[in-house]
């Protein structure tokens, strides 16, 4: 389960962000490393909430800013 | 050409009387579906949606208390559930209590503050996720020429009608890339019941001071508001129009 997690979150950041599948490691931060602006970081919270069909409050959504915080965060939850 | 709205879903806030009530008729006049908010004209809300719905499409009349931000997302999720979608949005619940600055109390500033300028913040923070996930919308805040000129005996008023301005433009900025427009109408002397308050003399100086030399009619501004809300627009944002007879040039 926890790897579906982990391939999945990989699979919308490289979806949303337009980025090499590569190039989403575990300490990939969205803002420096992928290129993502403020609005990108909210659509990607956006389509986890949509993917996992949870609801993920504003002030988890501001700790998540590399991959790694996204897939702890959503095996956390999922 | 025409202005066709048909397929688009849009809110009105205060949309029971005067000004909003127009907005709201016009845009169903053109083919939207229409909701709109009201703070306690039940019997005139009501009739506004009888009136839409006669036009054919779908409408809603929603009892909410602009200033709750709990309130405004609350309107806004029952509108995508039940119609998927929100095109457009017209800000337009406004109050005015008057007062000389030396005499003003602190309520009467907050009132208007709050109804006025924070509502835009309510209701245009609830639509932003809502208009990403649909790639684009359109947000109509109406203002007030008072906001661009000022007005002796409407400090809280302009403050607020000047702030929708800041406000607009920087939302316009910052969705833009989402296709999301957000754009501002200032009305002058509209006809409607929130004027009738004034006395003959303020509104001989007034008519005096607009260069069409008369009051506008609500409908006239809700034109404005259906080009900003139409694609026909589609290359405007953080503009801010003066429907006034000239008044403000």
């Amino acid at each position: 389960m926890s790897q579906d997690v982990e391939s999945k979150v990989k699979s919308i950041i490289v979806d949303k962000l337009g980025v090499d599948e590569e190039e989403v490691t575990h300490d990939a931060n969205f803002t420096n490393d992928l290129g993502a602006d403020s609005l990108d970081t909210v659509e990607l919270i956006m389509e986890f909430e949509k993917e996992f069909d949870i609801s993920i409050p504003d002030e988890d959504a501001e700790n998540i800013a590399t991959v790694g915080n996204a897939v702890e965060y959503l095996q956390d939850k999922v | 050409m025409d202005i066709s709205l048909d397929g688009k879903t849009a809110l009105v806030t205060g949309g029971s009387r005067g000004i909003g009530r127009a907005i709201a008729l016009t845009l169903a006049e053109l083919g939207a579906d229409v909701a709109i908010t009201f703070a306690s004209s039940e019997e005139a809300a009501n009739e506004v949606k009888n009136e839409m719905t006669s036009k054919g499409v779908r409408a809603k009349a929603l009892q909410a208390d602009a200033v709750d931000l709990e309130k405004a997302e609350e309107v806004i999720a029952e509108l995508t559930e039940d119609w998927e979608k929100i095109d457009i949005l017209v800000n337009n619940a406004g109050i005015t209590r008057d007062n000389l600055i030396l005499r003003m109390k602190e309520e009467q500033w907050d009132q208007v503050i709050n109804t006025n300028l924070k509502s835009i913040f309510n209701y245009s923070k609830a639509v932003a996720k809502p208009m990403m996930r649909n790639r684009g919308g359109s947000i109509i805040n109406i203002s007030s020429v008072v906001g661009l000129s000022g007005n002796a005996g409407q400090s809280n008023y302009a403050a607020s009608k000047a702030g929708i301005i800041g406000f607009t433009k920087s939302y316009a900025k910052e969705l833009a890339s989402r296709g999301i427009r957000a754009n501002v109408i200032a009305p002058g002397y509209i006809t409607t019941e929130m004027t009738d308050e004034l006395d003959e003399k303020v509104l001989a100086s007034i008519k005096e001071e607009t260069p069409l030399g008369r009051p506008g009619d609500a409908e006239e501004v809700a034109h404005a508001v259906a080009f900003l809300a139409s694609d026909l627009s589609s290359y405007i944002t953080g503009e801010t129009i003066r429907v006034d007879g000239g008044m403000a040039m």
